[in-house]
């Protein structure tokens, strides 16, 4: 349309005004939007960067190495083993099953293996390593990384993880570690925060658990940049961690594996002890298990083979199994006796068979009896009415006071889990606990160490260590190898005359034609070893089995025949070692226990397999047999890994 | 203003036009985009693709389309307007029954080998089609109720079409720029006001409809509604991008990171870093003097436009201009509010700087009809 004049002046004036109005408010919108910059940008950008470093800056922590546990000659009990393993990362995989599939022909992998690595990485981000496999040799890493280029995505790497590679010999001292559990961490007040890392494993029983302090170290941490979703673009610094101190044990690995294989096919337990100062060369409990399966996740099929088995693997039999230590008692009886005054040991007791006690009749386990017996003989010959007779002479009190005196009945603090007391049953216990008074019957049932008395292995080592000395030594299991000072043991103050009596009873025990371990005597020169044989009855045969012609132990199930003990120590002349063996419903002390305890003895004294010149000739071809059996179950010297340190 | 009434005695031709292009204006948008390739290139980790050389590639192209736009006389725009403007409507109508979908919306229209996105056509068309009817009626009548309505019309019809898509960011831009026109032209201030007041009725009812059956917007935009009132209520849900830029743009403080050492966009802290978040890369790693020279550019060009459009008696081209840079202002301020956290996350890019090939041709188009305003305005008598 055509306008006048007028009216384009009108729409420039009506415009003009208009256009200003709107770049007056469009100026005064950008301002807004400056001085919010410049309040974000200025007055706030302390705080904005903080959160921007925040969200880039990610701490993780480094797992420190773990310590090594360490056997008294540097025998690597626990180590760390370099663990290859397979990680595999969906984003640069592709093909994700052509990769899988091409892997298992390389490396041992099942269906459950591959179906779980696809479902990992399914389920994760896309760079997300996912491990495929573990464990795995050094061949099988070798070929999975000759063939990267067919391969994409999978990388070989290499972590640490806990290995023990004498297997079952020290399961039950040195234990074993495992992931944390919720538990582990309620127990604790602040948790170290290394313990929050996926898959670290800590000690869970055994010198692992009791040590756990030392052995942990302290982690390392590393800064890292991370990017919105969490993957490292690079590491910003790095602070190394402590890795934990190593632990040495007195426990020496070879006489420790001889010890556990000696006990093979039978519930036992057997220690072995240095009498001057203490150190526990041996503590083996029979059977074992493998601590490495408790590492990588026990199947729970393995664990309830564990725990259902009747010879009760999972418990550490030197430390944590009571047993009444029937004869190996009376040298305890015997010398509450002797300092009561109440006996010169000269002096002989008639044994017809039995003795009645408050209308009670107590067997000897003689039944024709030992006829007139001195202490020596008694011990010898572990005649029950000698010691009836002392028991009831000298009264509980002196018996429980001297059995704490030689180290029964006490709970020693040793770095291994569940280590027991045993009971030292006194007058005032039954009160407590059985609710009746003590009666004379109790007494004459302790003297011989059945009734109510509960002894460990370990605590009858340390008796008979203590026998052998005189000094009241203590076990020990952990030991700095720098630190060379003598241990000082208090002296238990015995009258020497007194242990020689003891002594000899026990020399004559092993030695002596009518001892009750004569058959277990040892003939080496120097190596001649004191012992007590010790049977103690869990169940009485019962007036029905009787009746139906069961007389002997080995009619009886497995479960109801008598316990063996044997306890000993050698040389008799210089004792330098103590040892103490049970042998749960082995039948008798003689017979089960005393043949293995002459060999571990030997095995300490000779530093290896025992040599055959040790024993009697007449048996050399029946323990020859024994010894070609049982080496190839032996560990080979060169299975014992030193440490480097 | 028709051929007609061309005074081709007081127009340049031919090449003489050349002269007679508005420059300032040339640099300024040459500056501005300059930013977005140095942006584009940082957030690629330091390299020309994929985004920094083909936003060259398409400035490239869009300066050139500007030029032809540009020397395309004023009153061919003006005839074509009707035109353009009723095929942007089938076009948008095209889109409604055979566009295709993509990232939850229908914005596309595919014809043979070509991809249209006629949302972007018609923030253009609509201007140029409010810029012509008021050139076309009588003065007089412009605040007559039969004309307001036609020319809300206008705007409105591609406004909903591109509502429906949905593109609440592009409608508005429409909308916003016809209301510039509207407003420019001189209609009666009590029609805005009374648009504001019903402005206000509409967002409570948009409000109120929530969780009802009549909910006029979809779930996602009453999200982001939320995440804009209080951005630290979900964190990691759709308050997530707003902290995000927040903290990029704060932490950036008075000279910002340095080039390329942006935490948060480098990594990918920042959504849509290389579009709509670009703004806040900028201010992440060239800080408070990056980004307010980039502000201060976008109002220089805004100047530069509104001194065109006071200087011509030309109704139509004054009008066109201000209807682009109303546009214009609108694109830059909404991406800037919302990246601040003063808007709530509408996907709205920064003009010239976000990478996007249709925005910046659209853009250039636009700024190509604000030089033909200048060249051929209608000067004064001398």
């Amino acid at each position: 349309m055509k306008r006048s004049d007028r009216e384009k002046e009108l729409s420039r004036r009506t415009i003009s005004r208009r256009a200003l109005l709107l770049g007056a408010v469009q100026l005064g919108f950008a301002g807004t939007l400056l001085w919010r910059l410049r309040d974000m940008q200025l007055n706030q950008s302390e705080q904005f960067r903080l959160l921007a470093e925040e969200n880039r800056i990610n701490l993780r922590l480094l797992p420190p190495i773990r310590g090594l546990i360490l056997d008294r000659n540097g025998v690597i009990l626990a180590g760390n083993e370099q663990n290859y393993r397979v990680v595999i990362k969906r984003d640069d995989a592709g093909d994700i099953d052509l990769v899988l599939s091409r892997l298992a022909q390389l490396i041992p992998l099942s269906e459950e293996d591959i179906e779980r690595a696809r479902r990992d990485m399914l389920r994760n981000r896309p760079f997300v390593p996912v491990t495929v496999a573990e464990r795995l040799s050094w061949e099988e890493i070798s070929r999975v990384a000759a063939n990267a280029p067919a391969l994409p995505g999978v990388t070989p790497e290499m972590g640490m993880s806990r290995a023990y590679p004498l297997r079952e010999d020290t399961a039950h001292v040195v234990g074993y570690v495992g992931p944390v559990s919720e538990r582990d961490l309620e127990a604790l007040e602040t948790p170290d925060p290394v313990l929050f890392i996926p898959r670290f494993q800590i000690g869970k029983s055994g010198v692992e658990r009791m040590a756990e302090d030392r052995l942990r170290g302290r982690a390392g941490s590393q800064r890292v940049e991370v990017n919105s979703v969490g993957r490292v673009m690079r590491e910003l610094d790095r602070v190394e961690g402590t890795p934990g101190a190593n632990v040495h044990l007195t426990i020496d690995a070879r006489l420790q594996n001889y010890a556990l294989e000696r006990l093979h096919g039978q519930s036992a337990a057997a220690v072995v002890m240095d009498v001057k100062n203490g150190d526990i060369l041996a503590l083996a409990s029979g059977p074992s298990f493998d601590p490495n399966l408790f590492v990588r996740g026990i199947s729970s099929t393995n664990f309830n083979e564990l725990l259902n088995n009747d010879y009760r693997p999972l418990v550490n039999k030197t430390v944590q199994g009571m047993y009444p230590p029937g004869s190996t008692f009376k040298m305890v009886t015997a010398l509450a006796a002797l300092e009561a005054g109440v006996t010169n040991g000269q002096e002989t007791v008639f044994c017809p068979g039995h003795m009645d006690v408050s209308g009670n009749r107590f067997h000897c386990w003689k039944r024709g009896g030992h006829g007139r017996v001195g202490m020596v003989a008694a011990l010898a010959e572990s005649c029950d009415v000698y010691f009836y007779e002392m028991s009831q002479r000298c009264g509980i009190d002196k018996i429980n006071e001297m059995s704490t005196r030689l180290g029964l009945g006490i709970r020693y603090e040793l770095p291994i889990t569940s280590v027991a007391g045993g009971l030292n049953p006194t007058r005032e216990w039954k009160r407590n606990n059985r609710n009746s008074e003590w009666r004379i019957g109790d007494t004459v049932n302790a003297s011989i160490g059945q009734g109510f008395v509960l002894t460990t292995p370990l605590q009858l080592a340390v008796m008979t260590a203590r026998l052998a000395t005189n000094s009241a030594v203590l076990p020990r299991l952990v030991r700095d190898p720098l630190d060379r000072t003598e241990r000082e043991m208090a002296s238990l103050d015995l009258r020497p005359e007194w242990l020689r009596m003891i002594r000899q009873g026990m020399a004559q025990t092993v030695n002596d034609r009518r001892g009750t371990a004569y058959s277990s005597r040892i003939v080496a020169d120097g190596q001649i070893m004191a012992g007590k044989t010790g049977t103690s009855q869990v169940f009485s045969i019962t007036r029905a089995e009787r009746e139906s012609g069961v007389r002997r132990q080995d009619q009886l199930p497995w479960n109801r025949r008598n316990h063996g003990l044997f306890v000993n120590y050698a040389p008799y002349d210089n004792p330098r070692i103590a040892v103490s063996i049970v042998v749960e419903h082995g039948g008798g002390g003689s017979s089960a226990a005393a043949p293995i305890g002459r060999d571990i003895t030997l095995a300490a004294l000779n530093d290896g397999v025992p040599p055959l010149s040790a024993y009697p000739a007449p048996q050399r071809n029946r323990i020859q047999y024994e010894q070609d059996e049982m080496h190839e179950r032996l560990r080979r010297p060169e299975d014992l890994r030193l440490s480097r340190a | 203003m028709s051929y007609l009434e061309y005074n081709t005695s007081q127009m340049p031709t031919g090449l003489r036009k050349v002269l007679y292009l508005n420059w300032p204006l040339i640099a300024l948008l040459i500056m501005v985009a300059s930013y977005g390739f140095v942006m584009l290139y940082s957030v690629a980790g330091g390299s020309l693709t994929p985004w920094a050389e083909p936003q060259i590639k398409r400035f490239g192209l869009g300066l050139l389309a500007m030029f032809v736009v540009a020397f395309t006389p004023l009153w061919f725009w003006r005839s074509t307007a009707g035109v353009a403007y009723g095929v942007t409507i089938l076009l948008l109508l095209g889109v409604e029954f055979f566009g295709t979908v993509g990232m939850g919306a229908k914005r596309w229209l595919v014809i043979g080998p070509l991809r249209l996105q006629p949302s972007e056509l018609a923030k253009i068309t609509t201007i140029l089609a409010l810029a012509a009817y008021y050139d076309w009626i009588d003065i007089k009548k412009i605040s007559h109720p039969v004309h307001v309505v036609i020319a809300a019309m206008i705007a409105l019809v591609p406004t909903l079409l591109v509502l429906r898509q949905p593109d609440l960011g592009t409608a508005m831009l429409i909308a916003a720029g016809g209301g510039v026109v509207i407003f420019a032209a001189g209609v009666h201030w009590g029609y805005f006001a009374a648009l504001i007041g019903s402005g206000i009725g509409l967002v409570t009812a948009v409000l109120q409809s929530r969780g009802t059956e009549w909910q006029l917007l979809k779930d996602y935009q009453y999200r982001r509604i939320d995440a804009f009132l209080d951005p630290t209520l979900d964190p990691l849900g759709a308050g997530y991008h707003i902290n995000q830029s927040m903290i990029a743009l704060g932490s950036g403080g008075w000279s910002g990171r340095g080039f390329m050492e942006g935490t948060q966009a480098r990594l990918n802290f920042l959504p849509e870093k290389h579009t709509d978040f670009i703004f806040t890369t900028l201010a992440e790693e060239f800080g408070f003097v990056g980004a307010s020279s980039l502000l201060l550019l976008y109002m220089m060009i805004l100047a530069v436009c509104l001194l065109t459009a006071l200087r011509t008696t030309n109704r139509f081209g004054a009008l066109l201009v201000m209807g682009v840079i109303g546009n214009f202002f609108l694109y830059f301020a909404v991406n800037m509010a919302m990246v601040m956290g003063l808007a709530p996350v509408v996907g709205v890019p920064l003009p010239l700087v976000s990478f996007g090939g249709s925005a910046m041709l659209v853009l250039m188009i636009g700024f190509g009809l604000v030089h033909s305003a200048h060249i051929h305005r209608a000067r004064l008598p001398s």
